[in-house]
């Protein structure tokens, strides 16, 4: 396939920046929560074409590792977020400010 | 312009117009489906670079797990719009201001003289990327990665049920 890496590179920074965007802007836990997903994404798509650039399958294996830990990490993340919810009765993060319950 | 060219500047609009949404759409519900555009979109990109494994465990991992997961905690919270008032006046100006930065540092790190050039699509064979070869890796040389990774889901499984159950015992207490 004909794609230069240069171009994959730009989207990948691409949504990595509009990743971080969602970090600092929404004060909605979860669409957050999505947003560092988004950037995950991006990573993975940047380490994609590099593996096709230097013909070398360890990126693949790579990616396959990042979304395994992102799975672990969505599990613990929302059942935080519940958690939160059932003590707050929100999850808008500027609320969440302390630790104690 | 190839066509391979047009196909992946019409991926990359999806993909970048779906996180332009997800980002500015007041519902959460919202989000969460054009993340899951985003991330289809993603994986179609993957299989045009070689990478048939991955693309599938995209879909079926993320787009399918992890994006369910979401969209039952937003629905089980009924969070779908609970972004009322506002705090910080100066927190959108200042992250757009942030972001704006990062993304050009980003640009000039990318296309600037540090960049990697325009690298043409190397030659690559049919199997590079298919889930034979990629399995092969994993069960060879990354296989206590791999299952070190079996563990870290199981921890995770077992926390996640730790937090999120109910507290029986301070309910019955005093």
């Amino acid at each position: 396939m004909n794609i230069p890496t240069d171009y994959l590179l730009g989207l990948s920074g691409i949504l990595f920046g509009l990743g971080i965007l969602g970090v600092l802007m929404r004060r909605n836990a979860i669409v957050v929560f999505m947003s560092v997903e988004l950037m995950l994404n991006a990573a993975n798509l940047a380490l994609i074409a590099f593996a096709r650039q230097a013909q070398d399958l360890i990126g693949h294996v790579l990616v396959f590792f990042v979304i395994a830990v992102a799975a672990a990490e969505v599990s613990v993340g929302l059942a935080l977020i519940v958690t939160i919810f059932k003590t707050k009765h929100s999850i808008d993060i500027d609320q969440v400010s302390g630790l104690r319950g | 312009m190839t066509t391979d060219l047009w196909v992946f500047l019409g991926l990359a609009l999806i993909a970048v117009a779906s996180a332009v949404s997800m980002l500015v759409s007041r519902n959460a519900v919202y989000s969460a489906l054009f993340l899951v555009l985003n991330f289809v979109a993603v994986a179609v990109l993957y299989l045009l670079l070689n990478a048939a494994f991955i693309a599938l465990v995209q879909v079926t991992v993320y787009a399918g797990a992890i994006m369910v997961l979401f969209l039952f905690v937003i629905m089980l919270l009924g969070a779908e719009r609970l972004e009322t008032g506002r705090a910080l006046r100066w927190q959108q100006p200042a992250a757009a201001v942030l972001g704006a930065a990062l993304l050009a540092e980003m640009g000039w790190v990318f296309f600037g003289g540090a960049g990697t050039g325009s690298v043409p699509a190397a030659l690559l064979g049919g199997a590079f990327g298919s889930p034979a070869a990629v399995g092969r890796l994993l069960f060879s040389d990354y296989l206590l990665p791999f299952e070190v990774t079996s563990i870290l889901l199981l921890a995770a499984m077992v926390g996640a049920i730790v937090l999120a159950r109910e507290d029986r015992r301070r309910r019955e207490g005093p």
